[in-house]
């Protein structure tokens, strides 16, 4: 269907098998409230969040536990009914242990709402603060907090928001499931960003996988010529921010510059939503939206569940892996994390939850590099995964530099494309992190 | 809760990301080439005979024994499952003339892979494509054996069993077009049928094994460079057609130019490349003294991919051009 599409695209990507189809036709599912949540501090890029309970306390769905330390950090809120357990390390996402506040729910759930305001005469500042008090973090995988989002510095002149609805990530379905079953609601959402940021033009780019969505999308903007639908190819990494914007308004961020630098804001759809229903019906951020699915999983689904659920208690709800399942995954297959620990909790921004099998990966032997060209021709940044590969595996720092290793958005399209399955992202991300931090050490110096 | 007997019990993978791959692999790629060669294995053996057969079997045996013994000798894990040892005697015993002697054939398997592989490290290491050394080794030892051309099974009463190249070079005789793509013609055993090479390449393509850009770049410019030496005089040069069909050069582009250790890997570099192939195969048989060319040009080429490769790195995006 995509291969011979004439929609716009990028140059460079690859097609992965989508398996869309085991969740795209299974509407949202609200998991039962668990007994126990864990919450971490940190669930957003910025400084983790500052306590604000005690062991033994008292707490109510919605009321705020944890408060923002600084510009760049977010507000939480406790996702059930219950009592402070505990203050102190537990499991994460990615293994490393993190602070986090454990809550035992306690009694009938009591949600405490804040107070719903009229979402067609509110200006931007009450906007911002809305977002700000709701906790709302980006959706879009690197949970950045939205609020902060809404307020670009002066100088920047931002002439339109792009609503990222091509979920490029294989089978995960949750951005979709928005699109056709909250249609109304997320262009209200995308009305209320654009007010938020001051902007007249909104774009909202879906892949051409998603008929359905654009349909119901592009009548429901029918009374909206401010919003258009732009329909792209579909290609991974067509959600990636640099192409999303390259394909949508032609402009491309140069390295080491970020959307805001050729006027753009882009935002989640799911973001969308929770910045409706924090305005609209006065709900804040304390639960995540996510695609469980994979050949793995007894029953894939898309859920709604209350933040701090552990995988565990996802997995036995959507009947519990079976025999074949070999890796499990929080995120995309692309790019998301592979977790081991299943006592992990589901954080704001999480958007799917994988259990593959062997079948589905292909993994293959590795072997040399054969100097096939098949990562440079896929990458859409037009780096040489090949030899950032090669130098960060060599330790030769400054040719990875050169060569743009800090350019990579790690979105892991070579090392798909690699026949002789390199792990080259892998090695790319260990010279990309390692570049950076000498070139922090060398600024302090100077 | 963070302890390595959930992860054994689990048997749970943690690699880092993507968690998916495609579906091609070294081995995957290398099988689909060797099936995509068939139909120039099956003309070799309608237009020269079933004797052929045996130089495919002494090729591909002795190019897996010699890369086998090497590997054992250096004590290096054994890498005859990847097919590149296979896929290089398939491809040495297609470049041979017609029932060639098999203890040279078994010869030049050694030297492709000895000497066109192994000396550099092994498969994804080697500058040449090592086929082409067997063959350059073959034609320098041997080379009255090299240019010893048989005529076709249905070409009884052709007056001459020359290659079309060399006929057109040495006694002015143009072959027919149509014999010439269908294969029956004198030359080497899978190069003959442009027919043959056509439908293997083709798949390759589509599947994305063979990148488009080298053969398409080389057929551009044989005609183009082609074309412009004709214009001078079409009497005394070559129709730019007769160096398409002719000789080695479609199997050339489509199954040696483009191995992918030995070409470039940007895009650019690929049209420099088969661009640059495809004017020294012009410059050599126009105004050199033998009537072939692809294989030196080929290989002339293969040594400036380094430098190609470092002149041709594409502009990171975003990045002022
Ligand atoms: S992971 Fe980096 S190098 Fe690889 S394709 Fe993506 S941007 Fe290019
Ligand atoms: S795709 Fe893999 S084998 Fe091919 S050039 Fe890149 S790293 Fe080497």
């Amino acid at each position: 269907m995509s291969f011979f599409s004439i929609n716009k695209s990028f140059k460079g990507g690859v097609h992965p098998d989508e398996h869309k189809d085991l969740t795209e036709n299974s509407a949202f599912e609200i998991m039962p409230y668990p007994t126990e949540v864990i919450l971490p501090l940190s669930q957003h890029i910025g400084k983790p969040s500052k306590v604000l309970v005690k062991k033994r306390d008292l707490v109510k769905s919605g009321q705020v536990i944890a408060e923002p330390d600084g510009f760049i950090s977010s507000i939480i809120h406790s996702p059930i009914t219950g009592k402070i357990k505990d203050i102190g390390k537990t499991a994460s996402v990615g293994g490393r242990p993190q602070e986090a506040v454990t809550i035992v729910a306690e009694g009938e759930d009591e949600i405490v709402f804040m107070e719903p305001l009229d979402a067609e005469s509110i200006t931007s500042e009450m906007i911002i603060e809305r977002v700000k008090e709701a906790g709302i973090v980006g959706q879009g995988g690197a949970a950045f907090p939205t609020y902060v989002k809404l307020m670009p510095p002066k100088d920047k002149n931002i002439e339109c928001i792009i609503i990222n609805g091509a979920e490029c990530e294989p089978y995960l379905t949750r951005d979709y499931r928005y699109m056709v079953e909250r249609t109304k609601d997320l262009i209200v959402g995308i009305k209320l960003i654009m007010r938020a940021l001051g902007v007249k033009r909104g774009i909202i780019g879906i892949e051409d996988n998603k008929p359905e969505a654009i349909r119901m999308l592009k009548e429901a903007t029918i009374p909206h010529p401010e919003i258009k639908v732009e329909v792209l190819k579909t290609k991974y990494p067509q959600g990636a921010e640099k192409m999303l914007i390259k394909v949508a308004v032609n402009k491309e961020v140069p390295p080491g510059k970020l959307p805001l630098d050729v006027g753009v804001v882009i935002q989640n759809i799911r973001t969308a939503i929770s910045v409706y229903d924090a305005v609209v019906k006065g709900e804040p951020q304390f639960t995540a939206a996510l695609t469980v699915s994979g050949f793995g999983i007894t029953t894939p689904k898309n859920l709604i569940v209350r933040v701090g659920t552990t995988i565990q208690q996802v997995l036995d709800y959507c009947g519990g892996t079976n025999d074949d399942a070999r890796k499990v995954i929080v995120g995309g297959p692309m790019m998301g994390v592979a977790q081991y620990d299943m006592s992990a909790p589901v954080q704001k921004a999480t958007s799917g939850l994988l259990v593959l099998t062997e079948p589905e990966m292909k993994h293959s032997q590795e072997t040399n590099c054969l100097r096939c060209g098949a990562c440079v021709d896929v990458c859409a940044l037009n780096l040489i995964p090949k030899d950032l590969a090669k130098f960060s595996k060599a330790g030769k720092w400054d040719e990875a530099e050169a060569l743009g290793v800090t350019v990579c958005m790690e979105c892991g399209t070579c090392s798909y494309n690699c026949p002789a399955n390199i792990p080259l992202v892998q090695w790319i991300r260990l010279g990309k992190q390692r570049v950076i931090n000498i070139q922090r050490s060398k600024q302090n110096v100077s | 809760m963070t302890d390595l007997k959930q992860i054994i019990n689990t048997k749970l993978e943690l690699a880092s990301s993507p968690h998916v791959h495609t579906k091609l692999s070294t081995e995957r790629a290398m099988q689909m080439v060797i099936l995509a060669l068939l139909p120039c294995v099956l003309s070799a053996v309608i237009y020269f005979g079933i004797y052929q057969l045996l130089i495919f079997l002494v090729s591909i045996g002795i190019s897996m024994g010699t890369e086998y013994g090497i590997k054992r000798i250096r004590k290096q894990a054994n890498t005859l499952s990847d097919g590149s040892a296979f896929l290089t005697g398939l491809l040495l015993a297609l470049i041979l003339p017609p029932n060639f002697s098999l203890v040279f054939t078994g010869l030049g398997a050694f030297v492709s892979i000895a000497i066109g592989k192994e000396i550099f490290g092994g498969i994804g290491y080697n500058i040449f494509n090592p086929a082409l050394v067997g063959r350059a080794f073959l034609q320098a030892a041997f080379p009255v054996q090299m240019t010893t051309w048989t005529k076709t099974s249905f070409n009884v009463d052709a007056v001459t069993s020359a290659t079309p190249l060399g006929g057109f070079k040495f006694d002015g005789i143009a072959a027919d077009l149509g014999s010439m793509f269908l294969g029956n013609t004198g030359g080497s055993l899978g190069e003959t049928s442009a027919l043959a090479i056509l439908i293997g390449g083709i798949f390759l393509i589509a599947l994305g094994i063979v990148n488009w850009r080298i053969p398409v770049s080389m057929i551009i410019g044989i005609l183009v460079f082609g074309s412009l030496i004709w214009m001078i005089n079409p009497e005394a040069y070559m129709n730019p057609l007769y160096h398409l069909v002719g000789g080695g050069f479609l199997f050339g582009a489509f199954f040696m130019a483009s191995d992918w250790v030995s070409s470039p890997i940007t895009a650019k570099g690929m049209w420099i490349f088969g661009l640059g192939i495809s004017l020294i195969i012009v410059i050599i048989r126009v105004f050199g003294g033998i009537p072939e060319g692809v294989m030196y040009a080929i290989l002339f080429m293969n040594a400036w991919v380094p430098l190609i490769n470092r002149y041709t790195q594409p502009t990171i995006f975003g990045a002022k051009k």
